[in-house]
C-alpha cells in the first residue's frame, strides 16, 4: 500500500478475493459453455498489469476445476490512451502479447478496476486492430462507477459506490505482497489531477 | 527500477544519455516493433502530432524510415528538403525554422550537413528535436538501432566486444555509436587506413576505453559484432586512400573471416558497396544482420517519437 494513502475501508481480504475469482470462472464456463472444444473458441486478455496476474489466476482455476485450457493474452494499451496530450511526460510501453488468433473468438478482457471506463475503451481500440473478434466481453474486480464513456461490465467481482477523490487500490500477492481490495483517500489528493494522469490500476 | 522517463526533451545525440535512458528507449523499442508485425501496422499514439522531416541533406533510407515511423504512430507528417525550397532562395535556418514552427508543430527530424544545427535549432524554436545526423557530429538513431540490434543478437550489450571498421573519421555514425556502446559497457574498437582514422579521439573516449587498431585481423579476433561502414565514394578524390580495390583486400570483410570467426556478426549502416567494405557472399551470409538493423530503425524511430512527444520535459 502506498504509504501515503489514508486506508478508509478494506472492500475485500484474501478469502473474499479467492471465492470472488471462483464465481467469475464459474461464470465463465457457464456463459462461453466451455468445455475441452471451446477452447478454441474463446479466449482471456489480461490488461496491463494487474489484470494480467488476475486473468492468468481465472485461467489456473478453470484448469483445476473444469480441467479445460483456456489461451491467456496479455494487452498493453498505452499506445491507445486518449489523454496523450494532456500528459508532460509519457508512460513506459509495456508488453503486449496475444499468441491465438483473435479472429471469430469470444474474447474475455480483464482488468481491476472499471472507474471512467477509458482504459477499456483503449482495449477495445486495440483488441479490433489485432482482428475481427466474435464478440468481447468485459470482466472487472471492483466497478466503482463515475463512468465518461457508454461502458459497463459483463462480469463483475463488487460494485463499490465512491466519492471522485477516493481510489481503489488493488492488491495482488504476486505483484504486490499484499492481497486485498482497499478504499483509500490519497493523501494530496487533486494531485493527480495537475499532470493529467490517473495512477495506474484506479480506471 | 528501470527509468520511467526520459531527461531529455530533443534527442540531439547519445553523448549526453545515460545507460538508463538508453535502455529505456530500447526498451520501448522492442514493444513498438510488435506493431510492425501486426496485420494492421498502425497505433493512433501520436494521433493530432505534427512532425517535420527536415532534411537539408539527401537522405533515403533515414528519412522513409523516419517517415514511416511517424505514419504507423498517426502522426501528422510534413517533408522539407532543401532542394526546391526556400533555402536555395537564401533563407538562412533559423528563419526556415521559425517558419515552419509558426504553421504550429510539434516536433522536428532534421538533418543537416552542419555539425550542431539541431542543437541550433532547440535554440530557436519550441518544438522538440531529433537529430537525424548533422555532418560528422552523430546519427543517434543510426546507434539505437545498432544497439538493438546487437541485442537482438547476442543478448545484454555489458562486456560484449564491438568492433567498427572503415571511414571513422567522416562517420557520425561511430560517434553516437561510441557513446552509446561505452554507456552500456560494451567494448569498442576501431579500425581502418590511417588517414580515416581521427588524430584524437579525447572527446569519445575520455578515459581512453577506445582501442584503435590498424589490423583488420585485431579487430575482428575476439570480436562479437563487426560493423562496416560505408567508404563514402564522393570522397574519393581527395586521396585518402589508394584504391577501393586495395581497400578492401586490406579491410574487407570477406567469406574466410566468417568462416574463421564462426559467431562474428556483421552489421552495416547501409547503403552497402558490395566488394568494398563487405564481400558480396559477406552481405548474403546468415550472420549479417544488415536488415535487421533496418526494420529495427524503424521501431526505434517509433520509440524515439512516442518517448519525445510530452509537453513538459527539462533540458
Amino acid at each position: 500500500m502506498d504509504p501515503n494513502d489514508l486506508i478508509k475501508a478494506q472492500l475485500l481480504d484474501p478469502r473474499d478475493m479467492e471465492r470472488m475469482l471462483q464465481r467469475m470462472a464459474r461464470q465463465l464456463v457457464e456463459m462461453f459453455e466451455l468445455d475441452e472444444d471451446r477452447g478454441e473458441t474463446f479466449g482471456l486478455v489480461g490488461m496491463q498489469t494487474r489484470g494480467v496476474y488476475l486473468a492468468r489466476r481465472l485461467q489456473a482455476i478453470i484448469k483445476r476445476v473444469d480441467d479445460i485450457d483456456v489461451p491467456l493474452g496479455v494487452l498493453d494499451v498505452t499506445m491507445y490512451r486518449d489523454d496523450f496530450m494532456l500528459r508532460a511526460k509519457q508512460p513506459v510501453v509495456k508488453e503486449t502479447r496475444i499468441d491465438f488468433d483473435v479472429d471469430g473468438r469470444h474474447l474475455v478482457l480483464v482488468d481491476d478496476v472499471l472507474y471512467t471506463g477509458r482504459t477499456v475503451r483503449s482495449g477495445l481500440d486495440a483488441l479490433m486492430d489485432l482482428g475481427r473478434p466474435a464478440s468481447i466481453h468485459f470482466l472487472t474486480v471492483v466497478d466503482r462507477g463515475h463512468r465518461e464513456l457508454p461502458i459497463k461490465a459483463d462480469f463483475v467481482g463488487r460494485t463499490v459506490p465512491t466519492l471522485p477523490g477516493e481510489e481503489v487500490r488493488v492488491r495482488l500477492q504476486e505483484l504486490d505482497n499484499e492481497e486485498g481490495v482497499w478504499l483509500v483517500q490519497p493523501d494530496g489528493a487533486g494531485r493527480a489531477e495537475v499532470d493529467g494522469a490517473k495512477p495506474e490500476g484506479d480506471d | 527500477m528501470p527509468l520511467q522517463e526520459l531527461r531529455h526533451r530533443h534527442l540531439l545525440g547519445l553523448k549526453t544519455y545515460g545507460a538508463d535512458e538508453i535502455a529505456l528507449i530500447l526498451h520501448t523499442a522492442r514493444e513498438f516493433r510488435e506493431v510492425l508485425d501486426r496485420p494492421i501496422r498502425r497505433v493512433p499514439t501520436l494521433r493530432g502530432v505534427t512532425v517535420v522531416n527536415l532534411f537539408f541533406e539527401p537522405s533515403t533510407r533515414t528519412r522513409i524510415s523516419f517517415e514511416l515511423a511517424e505514419k504507423r504512430l498517426s502522426a501528422d507528417t510534413v517533408n522539407f528538403s532543401a532542394s526546391g525550397s526556400s533555402v536555395s532562395k537564401g533563407e538562412t535556418l533559423k528563419d526556415t525554422a521559425q517558419n515552419i514552427e509558426a504553421m504550429k508543430i510539434d516536433m522536428v527530424v532534421v538533418r543537416h550537413s552542419s555539425p550542431g544545427a539541431p542543437h541550433f535549432l532547440t535554440q530557436c524554436v519550441d518544438a522538440a528535436i531529433i537529430n537525424a545526423g548533422d555532418g560528422a557530429h552523430e546519427h543517434p538513431t543510426q546507434a539505437l538501432l545498432d544497439m538493438l540490434t546487437i541485442t537482438d543478437h547476442c543478448g545484454s550489450l555489458e562486456g560484449l566486444n564491438v568492433s567498427i571498421i572503415g571511414d571513422i573519421l567522416h562517420s557520425r555514425v561511430v560517434r553516437s555509436n561510441i557513446h552509446g556502446l561505452l554507456a552500456m559497457g560494451a567494448n569498442v574498437t576501431i579500425c581502418g587506413p590511417n588517414p580515416l582514422l581521427p588524430l584524437h579521439l579525447d572527446g569519445m573516449s575520455p578515459n581512453g576505453q577506445v582501442r584503435v587498431t590498424h589490423r583488420l585481423e585485431e579487430a575482428l579476433e575476439g570480436a562479437d559484432v563487426a560493423m562496416a561502414l560505408r567508404i563514402q565514394m564522393e570522397r574519393q578524390g581527395r586521396n585518402l586512400f589508394p584504391s577501393t580495390r586495395e581497400y578492401h583486400e586490406q579491410y574487407g570483410i570477406k567469406l574466410e573471416h566468417m568462416n574463421r570467426y564462426p559467431d562474428l556478426k556483421v552489421m552495416h549502416p547501409g547503403p552497402v558497396n558490395r566488394g568494398v567494405e563487405l564481400a558480396s557472399e559477406v552481405v548474403d551470409h546468415e550472420r549479417a544482420v544488415i536488415l535487421n538493423q533496418v526494420t529495427n530503425g524503424v521501431a526505434v524511430r517509433m520509440a524515439v517519437l512516442y518517448l519525445l512527444s510530452g509537453r513538459g520535459g527539462s533540458e
